[in-house]
């Protein structure tokens, strides 16, 4: 009897073992052992040459150009996605809210390229943009407009990036604000209807506070995975024309092999925006969002 | 009557705009395909090629024969497999003690997990990289499957169904002496099927796709996956052999596009649900 109290004292504790050791080895070790290489002029080939710098490599980070020139990419390339993917989303949202078979169609649609590989729709937008043989440039000359270098001038290149991102995760959002929008009580439009309301009034003053909480977090999601932008910049464009399009985790990236230390202090930095960016979030959504 | 035409005018309009919406999200495919089956004369024609000729399915084939593709093929399948099953192997005991158990510590180990979930591989792949070269393992496909055996999302989701459930059911199969593996096995996993579904759908689509991580994680192509071939093409091939790399996308895009065909409701109800949770 003993036996069995003290097994099933233990009985969770071994149920979430196999997981919580998954979260540990893989998510909190790595964590701390980032913050520890960060510390070190880390030797790859031998790892006991590797020397304790203390915070030389953030000194270093704060002081060199590439460092900001990728943290300023980053930041632009997150605004213009953030605000164009918002912006279209809640449009095509409220366009397509109202059910019906070819409204389910076209929300399937613009949502397909959320579930290719990134790599496939860099290489097929790689290869729309390609500026001599591209099929957009054929558009653009097709309506009399000048073609563009795209990807390979540094002053389209990031452009270039954010109209893809923005174009893949359209389908996502706007189904997620659609859901939101599906959510709301028929009751409340009816109420404003009796008044007599607008239809922008409606949106503006009934619609758009009651998606707020999925808004919001929409743009938690959005934010987040904008900073951590690799794939499309690794695929499409290396990070140039002239670093144009270096983020900061092709920064870190870029330095993986050959400095070590440097990398992982950059990644630390990472973590912390990315970490301060989910606090923001969730003060802004817990103070000014509206719940039902 | 006027207001009638109006309306019908306006409504005509908003059909033609939608389907301009639609052709905009999938045509970017068709041509992948229409390029796929082109030759390289065709690809560099102007005006551009809409439909070839005659379909060239040589490409595929010259496709297959720049890297080992059947290797990168059994990879991806081995890995996005692996992961789908033993993930679930450690994801619901998890979720069921989280969600049916009290026990000391449980908030503060529950809050290990929500906090996994907000950090990203991108922050942590650099030590990661070096656990796994101390392992030994760079050479095998344990580096892209073992990291994501425990998935702090799933658990987090399989959690808040399973709470769902109502005590009574496992008490009184308690009453009747059923083990908890077998509570887990007949009772649990059969009332969820949903979320498990979402879950599995969830982990094939991002894991099949995954691009970041094997990229870091290998440096042989023997252990790479279709995604990593796929972008090596343009290496291979020369980058204006246009024709040869849109085969090779056309071999990766198409199975999960024919899973997306069948079940596109169950996949994006899927990723809409995992949005809003």
């Amino acid at each position: 009897m003993d036996k069995k109290r003290i097994w099933e004292g233990f009985r969770p504790y071994v149920l979430i073992a196999p997981a919580m050791a998954g979260i540990f080895l893989f998510v909190m070790y790595p964590v701390g052992y980032l913050i520890y290489l960060s510390l070190f002029k880390y030797n790859l080939l031998n790892k006991d040459k590797s020397r304790f710098v203390g915070l030389d490599n953030f000194t270093q980070i704060l002081g060199r150009g590439d460092f900001y020139k990728a943290l300023w990419n980053t930041t632009i390339y997150t605004a213009g996605v953030v605000v164009l993917t918002m912006l279209l989303s809640l449009l095509f949202a409220v366009w397509l809210n109202k059910k019906g078979r070819f409204n389910s169609i076209v929300q399937a649609g613009i949502f397909t390229p959320h579930v290719v590989s990134i790599v496939s729709i860099s290489l097929v937008w790689l290869w729309l943009m390609e500026p001599n043989q591209g099929l957009l440039n054929y558009v653009l000359k097709l309506v009399g407009l000048p073609p563009s270098d795209w990807l390979q001038s540094s002053k389209t290149a990031l452009m270039s990036i954010i109209i893809v991102s923005v174009w893949q995760a359209i389908g996502y959002y706007t189904l997620i604000i659609v859901a939101a929008l599906q959510s709301i009580s028929p009751s409340i439009y009816e109420a404003a209807a009796l008044d007599n309301a607008s239809k922008f009034k409606v949106f503006y003053k009934i619609t758009l506070p009651m998606i707020s909480p999925q808004l919001f977090f929409i743009l938690i999601i959005m934010t987040i995975g904008s900073f951590k932008v690799f794939d499309t910049v690794q695929v499409m464009t290396g990070g140039g024309p002239n670093n144009a399009t270096t983020t900061l985790v092709y920064y870190i990236y870029g330095f993986r092999t050959t400095n070590i230390g440097y990398a992982s202090a950059t990644g630390v930095l990472l973590m912390a925006v990315i970490g301060l960016l989910t606090f923001v979030y969730f003060r802004l959504l817990a103070k000014k969002v509206h719940y039902q | 009557m006027k207001t009638l035409e109006w309306k019908s005018i306006g409504q005509a309009l908003s059909i033609v705009l939608k389907a301009a919406v639609l052709i905009l999200f999938i045509f970017p495919f068709l041509w992948m395909i229409s390029t796929s089956l082109q030759t390289l004369r065709e690809t560099m024609a102007f005006p551009p090629t809409w439909i070839p000729a005659s379909p060239q399915w040589g490409n595929f084939v010259e496709a297959m024969n720049a890297g080992p593709f059947l290797t990168y093929f059994k990879n991806s399948v081995v890995v996005t497999g692996s992961i789908i099953i033993l993930q679930f192997l450690v994801m619901i005991p998890a979720a069921y003690a989280f969600a049916k158990y009290k026990f000391p510590g449980k908030t503060v180990l529950f809050g290990m997990i929500l906090l996994a979930f907000m950090i990203p591989g991108q922050v942590t792949f650099i030590p990661v990289y070096l656990m796994m070269a101390e392992w030994g393992l760079v050479k095998t496909l344990l580096p892209q499957i073992i990291p994501f055996v425990s998935n702090a999302f799933g658990i987090f989701l399989l959690r808040q169904y399973f709470m769902q459930i109502p005590e009574e059911i496992i008490e009184a199969a308690r009453l009747d002496n059923a083990s908890e593996f077998n509570i887990m096995r007949k009772i649990m996993i059969p009332m969820s099927g949903p979320a498990l579904a979402t879950i599995a759908l969830f982990s094939f689509v991002s894991h099949w796709n995954d691009y970041f991580w094997p990229l870091v994680m290998t440096d042989s192509a023997a252990v790479r996956p279709l995604t990593l071939g796929i972008a090596m093409l343009r290496e291979t091939e020369g980058i204006s052999n246009w024709h040869i790399i849109m085969a090779g996308n056309v071999m990766l895009v198409v199975p999960i596009l024919l899973v997306y065909l069948f079940c596109s409701k169950h996949i994006v109800k899927a990723f809409v649900y995992s949005g809003i949770k």
